[in-house]
This record gives structure tokens, C-alpha cells and sequence, in this order.
């Protein structure tokens, strides 16, 4: 009471500088410091998930066997810990999904912020996002049940089989289209309109100032999110499980079915393999080779899409 | 010939129209689009045509069956992905913006503490989802003996969206003109009056629409949850957050793996269930971003 009198009071002055300290504040920014702590605590999470049963798994089995042998099969018995063919399925699969969706999204993105008006932008980026949203496991549906059928109807001397890594890595391709075209976009968006009117001024047509202006000075955006998109078709589950099978043969057919190192740990986790088996540990090992492998990718493309924002702002 | 011929690139300069190759060109890339987006559209009148018989009351009157596909219902799925969706957004969301204030308004980027956190985060928001089921099944369901519950699934699905949620909270929040910042710190306000009263009203359709992009995209989750033992068909609701559970994409997952065929009408069916509620989020994501978008 004596405080708000003393403030009331006409004639009494009172400093402008802060009379108490406001713990309040800093409370508060603790509070939100542990939120954004949470992000940290959930790698170290991942981290400390994974490394324990893969340093048992590898006392068990020698680093040799895993990267040196060819044949794998952890589930079966007599089992075998050979590590390429689950590798292979996986980068041939990321191949045919590359090659679907790199060309597709970059034209996408081009068109899109080059050419579309903004009406048409309107339209098309909603429903891009909404390809973006589709459950990877309704394509891997989509991939089973509809374009495996019309892929053999179309190619018999193909020799499809029922689920194989053609269908799979085509729809991995469609699932990451809409990554590549939105964030290429962004950097194309990034790239200052004064490069384009000086490309006019020097008589180009749009095709060439697309081409040859825009295109090379987004271009590490460009490769940042294909490489995001490369990660995402790598770590990619359902789609692979589904449409591309659990049979894990050392070989480069894209029309057999094809184990990828994801589609062998959802087989496997969802089983009913005992805790502290050595197939269990399995999982935690291939779980930390994709880990590696896509947090590596990822490193790289944050680092560019970071150097390229440097640039223009 | 007259001596004061016209030279040639004087002509292409004057050249009315515009070459074919531009035509093609645009063509092409307009094709492109076309054809992705073909996708989307042939996928969805395939589940719609596939599915169509089977989309009637029993669909969600029913519990999953193997034995009666005819019959057989997505009840369960639809309750334990209702259950994953609410405990997500009531544990990722807040957690996210309050995440994202600290990264936008608080954390200075000299510090290399605050950059790890923000490469951190980024390289998170593209973790393989099987790798954060490894996570829960790891530390969350057998580490801290959570088991595999309905609380189990929730956490890790949080986990897994609290990367998007405060990218998309940050984007929202930077967008506030810093004009508004310094008006209210002018007129006395503290940082973080400043912050809720100002800075997050005007940021909260922004925060809105990211939020239920991350939350659709946590709905349609089925890989994390195959590690967490929600796999098999589950013929009952979740009673509470330590109860066993199934999700909608997952069930489609289990139907997808029986070969007879009314199992692909019954996943088709579930599909398009599973599509609507998509659909009608990004809908509403969409619409508030367009009506509430501001330009200062």
C-alpha cells in the first residue's frame, strides 16, 4: 500500500530506472531456453537409443562381416550380417527416385516462380502442399496396388515382380517432388529481380535468362534441397515397405523386390524379435548407418541453404 | 542489292513474336507440373473408385477384423489416432512456440550454444521417421518403461513434429515488423509483455497454419509407429493414455499387407477417410493464411 501512495502522491519523483529487478523476465526466458533445450535433448535421445545396442552389436559381429559380405538375412537362420544388399536397395531406389523427381521439381519451380502468374501460383502451390501431405503409406498403396499392375500391363518384357524397386522408387520420386519444387523455388525467389532485368537488357529471352541466370545463382539452394530431398527418399518407410518388398538379394535389377535398410528395420521392429537378441540389435546398427547417413546429407544442406542466404540479404 | 541493307541481327531483334524453343520451353515446364500433380489425381480417383463400396457407416461402426474384411470397420484406428493427435498438439505445440520465442526474440546468434540449437533443430526436421521409432522404442518405451502405450506414441510423435511446429512458429514470428517491438518497449512494456501482448497476436494466424500443417503430417505417421508394437490389428479403443493402440495409417498398413482382395477395398476405404481429414486441415490451414495473412 505504502509503494502505490508514495506513487500517487503528486510532487513525489520517481526515478525512470528500473526500481526492482524483474525476476519474472528472467524466469520466463529460462522457461523458454528448456523448450528450445528440448530439440537438443531429443538428439542426444536418438544418439544414446542408437549407440549402446550398436557397439553390442558390433562385439558380436566383426565390422568385416558387416561391410564385407554380401548376403544378408539377420532374421533367418543360419543368419547372416552382410550389409551391402540392404545399402544397395536403398541408393538404387534414392536413384530412381532422383531421377523422377529432380527434373520434375526443378521445372516445377521454374515455371512456378519465373513464368506462373500470380493467380496461377495461387493455385498450384496449395495443391503442391497437398501432394507434400499425402501419407507416405497411400503411396505406397498407390505404388502396390495401381502402378505395378499398369507398369506391367505396359512393359511385360520387363518381368515385374508382384513388389519390386521400380514402382517403389517412382513413387519415393512423386512423394519428394514437392520438396524439391518448394525450396528451389524459395532460393529462385531469393535471386534479385536486378539479374533478370540485366539479362533482359542484354537482349535474352526469358528462357535463357531462366536458364542460364536464374537457375545458376539460386544454385546452391538448388542443391540444398535436392540433397534434403536425397535424405528424406533415404529414410523413406512405408512406400519402400509396401510396394518394395522385405527380400534382401545382393543385386541391381530394379524389377525385383528389394530390402531397403528403412523397409528392414520396420520389418524387424515391428516383428517380435527379444529384446537383447541379436536380431534386435540389428536394428539399433542399420537404425545408426541410416542416422549417419542422413544426418551427414542434411549437415550439408543446412550449411548451403545458410551460405546462400548470406549472399542476398 | 541496295548498299544500305538492313544487317541480320537488326532484323532477329526486330523479329515479332516469340521463338518456338521459348514455347516449348514453357511447355515443358509447365508439364512438369502437370504431370506431378497428375499423381495426386489419378491416386486420389483410384482409392475413391477402389474404396467407394466400402465407405458406409460399418467402416466406422466396426472394429478391424481378419477374418471378415466385408465387414470389418476402422473404428479403432480412427479413436487411437484422434488419442495421438490431441495428446501431440497439447505437448508439441506449446512446447514448439515457446521454443520458436526464444529462438526469434531472446536467443543471440553470437552465442554457439544458441547456433547449435538452431542447425540442431534443422537437421531434426529431416530425421528419417524411423529413425525417431527407434527413439521411442529405445528410450521412451523400454528405457523409461513407458511400455507400448498410447503415451508412448504421443510422445514420439511430438518429438517428431516439435521441429516443424518451430520452424513454422519462427517464420510467423519474424514477420512481425520489429517497428511494433520497439513501439511497445518505447511505451515502457517489458520484453516479454511486449512479446505476448504485441509480438504474439499478430503472429498467431502464422503460428496457426504451420500448426496444423505439423499436425497433419504427425496424422499420417505410420513408420514410428510400426516400432512401437501398434502394428497388429487392435479390435478395441484406447481407455486412457497407458492403453495399447492403433492408428489410422497403420491399420491401412496391416490391411495393405493381407492378400485377398476385399482387404485392398477395405484399405482403400480407409484411405479416403484418412485423405478427407488431411484434406479438410490443409483446407483450413490454407483459408486462415489467406485471411489472415497481413502485409505490413
Amino acid at each position: 500500500m505504502a509503494a502505490q501512495d508514495q506513487a500517487t502522491a503528486p510532487g513525489t519523483s520517481r526515478s525512470l530506472a528500473r526500481s526492482r529487478p524483474r525476476y519474472g523476465e528472467s524466469v520466463i526466458k529460462v522457461v523458454l531456453m528448456a523448450a528450445a533445450m528440448i530439440s537438443v535433448a531429443t538428439t542426444i535421445g536418438i544418439v544414446a537409443a542408437l549407440l549402446e545396442p550398436t557397439i553390442e552389436f558390433f562385439s558380436e559381429i566383426s565390422f568385416g562381416e558387416f561391410f564385407g559380405s554380401t548376403t544378408w538375412g539377420p532374421l533367418f537362420n543360419p543368419a547372416h550380417f552382410g550389409v551391402w544388399p540392404i545399402i544397395v536397395a536403398t541408393l538404387e531406389i534414392t536413384l530412381i527416385a532422383v531421377v523422377v523427381a529432380v527434373p520434375l521439381g526443378l521445372a516445377a519451380a521454374i515455371y512456378l516462380s519465373e513464368y506462373a502468374t500470380p493467380r496461377v501460383r495461387k493455385i498450384f502451390k496449395p495443391v503442391l502442399e497437398v501432394l507434400a501431405g499425402v501419407p507416405t503409406v497411400v503411396f505406397g498403396f498407390f505404388a502396390l496396388a495401381f502402378v505395378t499392375p499398369l507398369l506391367r500391363d505396359w512393359f511385360p518384357f520387363l518381368d515385374l515382380e508382384a513388389k519390386n524397386a521400380l514402382a517403389a522408387g517412382l513413387l519415393v520420386g512423386v512423394m519428394i517432388v514437392p520438396i524439391v519444387a518448394s525450396l528451389s523455388e524459395d532460393s529462385m525467389a531469393a535471386v534479385p529481380n536486378g539479374l533478370r532485368e540485366g539479362s533482359y537488357a542484354l537482349g535474352a529471352s526469358k528462357m535463357l535468362t531462366s536458364v542460364r541466370v536464374v537457375v545458376p545463382a539460386a544454385f546452391s539452394g538448388i542443391v540444398a534441397a535436392v540433397i534434403l530431398a536425397i535424405s528424406r527418399a533415404i529414410g523413406e518407410t512405408m512406400i519402400v515397405a509396401i510396394a518394395g518388398g522385405f527380400k534382401a538379394v545382393f543385386t541391381f535389377n530394379p524389377t525385383n523386390e528389394m530390402s531397403t535398410m528403412a523397409a528392414f528395420i520396420a520389418q524387424a521392429g515391428s516383428g517380435d524379435a527379444s529384446v537383447g537378441s541379436i536380431a534386435y540389435k540389428t536394428i539399433f546398427a542399420v537404425g545408426s548407418l541410416l542416422f549417419i547417413m542422413t544426418f551427414v546429407m542434411n549437415w550439408f544442406s543446412a550449411r548451403l541453404v545458410q551460405k546462400y542466404r548470406e549472399v542476398y540479404d | 542489292m541496295s548498299v544500305l541493307s538492313t544487317p541480320r541481327s537488326a532484323v532477329r531483334l526486330a523479329s515479332k513474336g516469340t521463338p518456338l524453343r521459348e514455347h516449348v520451353f514453357r511447355i515443358a515446364l509447365l508439364s512438369s507440373l502437370v504431370i506431378a500433380l497428375g499423381f495426386l489425381l489419378m491416386l486420389l480417383i483410384y482409392v475413391l473408385e477402389e474404396g467407394w463400396p466400402r465407405i458406409d457407416a460399418t467402416l466406422w461402426e466396426n472394429m478391424p477384423s481378419i477374418r471378415r474384411p466385408e465387414t470389418a470397420g476402422i473404428q479403432s484406428g480412427i479413436i487411437g489416432t484422434l488419442w495421438i493427435i490431441g495428446l501431440t498438439a497439447l505437448m508439441a505445440l506449446p512446447t514448439g512456440v515457446l521454443a520458436a520465442i526464444y529462438l526469434e526474440e531472446y536467443a543471440d546468434r553470437t552465442k554457439w550454444y544458441n547456433r547449435v540449437i538452431e542447425l540442431n533443430i534443422s537437421n531434426l526436421a529431416a530425421v528419417p521417421s524411423i529413425v525417431y521409432g527407434i527413439l521411442g522404442l529405445g528410450i521412451i518405451a523400454r528405457w523409461l518403461d513407458f511400455g507400448f502405450t498410447v503415451m508412448t506414441g504421443a510422445i514420439t510423435i511430438s518429438l517428431l513434429v516439435l521441429p516443424i511446429v518451430i520452424i513454422s512458429a519462427r517464420e510467423a514470428i519474424r514477420a512481425v515488423p520489429p517497428s511494433i517491438r520497439e513501439g511497445s518497449l518505447a511505451l515502457g512494456a517489458t520484453q516479454w509483455q511486449t512479446i505476448y501482448r504485441q509480438v504474439l497476436p499478430s503472429a498467431v494466424p502464422g503460428i496457426a497454419t504451420g500448426s496444423i500443417l505439423a499436425l497433419s503430417r504427425a496424422i499420417g505417421e505410420a513408420a514410428p509407429f510400426l516400432m512401437l508394437g501398434a502394428a497388429t490389428l487392435v479390435r478395441f479403443n484406447p481407455e486412457g493414455v497407458w492403453s495399447s493402440f492403433t492408428v489410422l495409417p497403420l491399420q491401412i498398413y496391416s490391411f495393405i499387407s493381407q492378400s485377398r482382395e476385399e482387404f485392398h477395398i477395405l484399405a482403400s476405404a480407409a484411405i479416403v477417410v484418412l485423405l478427407a481429414i488431411l484434406l479438410l486441415m490443409n483446407s483450413v490451414a490454407i483459408w486462415l493464411r489467406n485471411r489472415y495473412q497481413k502485409r505490413w
